[in-house]
């Protein structure tokens, strides 16, 4: 996955000044930035749910984001927005989305994405009954359904208690284990740190620092701190 | 590859499956209706205007007041949780997401138009079974014109301030059309009158329809956000 | 915080076109009032005509600019013609409000009534709702980007809008007994008249652009500053 010059900007805000990366097959990225440094509109280039203004992203040689719907199979899109109807059962949700995504067996699909994530006997129940950590792992489900290379997470953990933040954190590491290419943006260090391979650090739109993860959660700390620290 | 009709058919029924769920939006449409037509009849002089020389104004100032404000819903209910954005997601193209919200509304919308013409007419006292066939036809080439219009335009307004009450300004010039063509055809078929009084306004209307519906298909991507 | 120097310029610039045609329009009306005969019929009423008549032009030329815009907007997606489209509805906008104002006028002395469901006269009324419309929904939309693209949309929308309105307003005139009001058919215009006629025509278009032109270079000027706090908002 390769990302050159990356630029967005709404009126004259400039939310995204030139983003580049490259991210090899089962690497992962954290991306952590305070609130407003466009890690969020960053995620929503990627996924293909914004135009960018400039710039291009590549996967495997050819363009990730394009009009062309099979482009849009290789993405999944895990936030803090379930993105799932309250009124739906879990599984009609996702037999819903597996009907979007030409799967041959819906239901089929559908059954086994419930047992992964371990809802299987809560697939008749309706999404409003659900727990913020069971209609989160079901967003999980959501994103997995079609098989995607590339998974992006916007701040997945906000709204999730301590024990649901571990299910999920456990379920990321498998995805991780099973080498698919993830981009994770958050706020906060403590959060996913443990599950990137890379590391960037993402300030008004650009990243001020990205490489390889060599350091434990203090040092980044500290690398944090200084990068968004206001300057005089 | 799912076909554009597939995902849209697969969209359509998913809004109508959410609506048979909470049947909200449904009742409250079916008793707003039944209501307009049985206020109007009493903002009338009994002595001198009878019901039947209102019935045709009064049948379509609700069905397009009832059409219209339904119509929000159709976006409304993809902003909970952010759904729209797992449909731009996923390869359903922008098309079929048109397609697949305006078919929604269109049964929506339908189904109370077919609930509420009974009431119509016994309300109003007028012999509906003679002239059945002719009628349903307006009423469809009429619901087809301001619910492919209303559609487009409810997906902008349902990401603006005061989203309903601005939909409401933005769709009404549009009904000029279908509105008079279908009332002043209602009104000649319900007086037995020949077709050929009102084949002009099929006409129109007829070209209405086809207009819109394609120019709205083609436009609907720039709605969406990028 | 000022805007740049070619702003200030083609305000400038605009400014002295609206003086000249103000000044024109003042001459073409006291053309109309001291040197074109009085209509037969329609006796001092009919002076209006040369307002109302020139004002319908101009509005429907504003919304065709508004239409087309629109439409070049979507293709092209050059945030230039978002504001044209934008400046031309809002002055489109007052001269449809002086056809709106005039025309009753008119209306009460010729027809006898301040309004009479005139084909023309309601189209104008429709077209008034939907550049409302426009301006309301452009009012509603914070985002430039989705404000440009959801204005071009209502733009192109209600061009393709304008001629079923007419004909919908002409069928339901036609096709309706309607109360015979005395309508004379269109003027066959003397000599004298049709020159003043054919001259506030001109006048009236001048002023229109250059109200266009002020409206716009205006447009491009706040759009200006909003880039330069942009820019130093970027820098802070």
């Amino acid at each position: 996955m390769e990302v050159a010059g990356l630029a967005k900007r709404f009126g004259h805000v400039r939310a995204l000044r030139g983003v580049d990366f490259a991210l090899g097959s089962g690497e992962s990225l954290a991306v952590f930035g305070p609130n407003g440094a466009g890690k969020t509109t960053l995620l929503r280039v990627l996924a293909g749910l914004l135009k960018p203004d400039g710039g291009a992203v590549r996967f495997g040689g050819r363009p990730l984001v394009s009009a062309e719907s099979a482009h849009r199979r290789r993405v999944g899109l895990i936030s803090h927005h379930s993105l799932l109807y309250d009124g739906l059962t879990a599984a009609e949700n996702l037999v819903f989305y597996a009907r979007l995504y030409g799967l041959a067996d819906p239901r089929g699909a559908a059954a086994g994405a419930l047992a992964a994530v371990g809802l299987g006997d809560r697939a008749g129940d309706r999404v409003a009954t659900f727990s913020r950590g069971m209609v989160q792992r079901l967003a999980i489900a959501r994103a997995l359904l079609h098989g995607p290379d590339v998974l992006l997470l916007d701040e997945p953990f906000s709204g999730l208690d301590q024990h649901a933040a571990a299910a999920l954190r456990e379920l990321l590491g498998r995805l991780r284990a099973e080498r698919r290419t993830m981009v994770l943006v958050t706020h906060n260090l403590d959060e996913g740190l443990e599950l990137a391979s890379h590391v960037a650090i993402q300030v008004a739109g650009r990243f001020v620092s990205l490489g390889p993860r060599d350091g434990d959660l203090a040092a980044y700390r500290a690398r944090y701190a200084e990068a968004t620290a206001p300057r005089a | 590859m799912p076909s554009v009709l597939a995902q849209a058919w697969a969209i359509a029924a998913k809004d109508l499956l959410l609506e048979f769920r909470s049947r909200t939006a449904f009742l409250s449409a079916l008793v707003f209706t039944a209501l307009v037509l049985a206020i109007f009849n009493f903002a009338r002089d009994p002595t001198a205007v009878s019901a039947a020389d209102l019935a045709p104004s009064v049948l379509w100032i609700t069905f397009a007041f009832a059409g219209v404000l339904t119509l929000s819903r159709a976006f409304g209910l993809e902003k909970e949780n952010r759904a729209m954005d797992g449909l731009l997601l996923s390869p359903a193209s922008r098309t079929a997401i048109y397609v697949g919200k305006t078919a929604a509304n269109l049964v929506f919308v339908g189904a109370i138009e077919a609930i509420a013409l009974p009431l119509f007419a016994l309300f109003f006292d007028v012999d509906l079974l003679p002239v059945l066939p002719p009628l349903v036809l307006v009423i469809a080439l009429a619901t087809i014109g301001f619910v492919s219009i209303g559609t487009l335009m409810s997906s902008m307004a349902v990401n603006t301030r005061y989203g309903e009450l601005l939909l409401l300004v933005l769709v009404l010039p549009f009904l000029v059309t279908p509105v008079s063509a279908a009332a002043a055809m209602t009104a000649k078929i319900l007086a037995l009158r020949p077709s050929v009084e009102w084949a002009p306004w099929l006409r129109l209307l007829a070209a209405y329809d086809i207009t819109f519906v394609v120019l709205c298909t083609l436009v609907f991507e720039y709605t969406l956000e990028e | 915080m000022t805007a740049p120097a070619s702003f200030d310029r083609s305000l400038r610039r605009s400014a002295v076109w609206i003086g000249i045609s103000l000044a024109l329009i003042a001459a073409v009306y006291v053309r109309a009032l001291a040197f074109t005969p009085e209509e037969v019929t329609q006796g001092l009423a009919q002076k209006i005509f040369y307002i109302h008549a020139p004002s319908a032009w101009v509005a429907f030329l504003a919304y065709g600019i508004v239409g087309l815009c629109s439409l070049l907007y979507l293709v092209f997606k050059d945030p230039r013609l978002d504001l044209l489209a934008a400046s031309s509805a809002e002055v489109g906008v007052v001269f449809l409000t002086v056809v709106l104002i005039t025309g009753p006028i008119w209306g009460k002395v010729v027809w006898g009534a301040w309004w009479t469901w005139d084909a023309r006269l309601t189209l104008t009324l429709f077209l008034w709702f939907v550049v409302l419309g426009y301006l309301v929904l452009r009012g509603a939309v914070e985002e430039p980007g989705r404000r440009a693209r959801y204005s071009a949309v209502l733009g192109i929308l209600g061009a393709v809008l304008v001629p079923f309105i007419h004909v919908s307003v002409y069928l339901f005139r036609t096709l309706h007994p309607m109360p015979v009001v005395l309508r004379p058919g269109r003027p066959e215009l003397p000599g004298a008249m049709l020159v003043t006629t054919l001259l506030a025509f001109v006048v009236f278009t001048i002023f229109f652009f250059s109200l266009l032109a002020r409206r716009y270079a205006w447009a491009r000027a706040v759009d200006a500053r909003a880039q330069q706090e942009a820019e130093r908002a970027d820098a802070s």
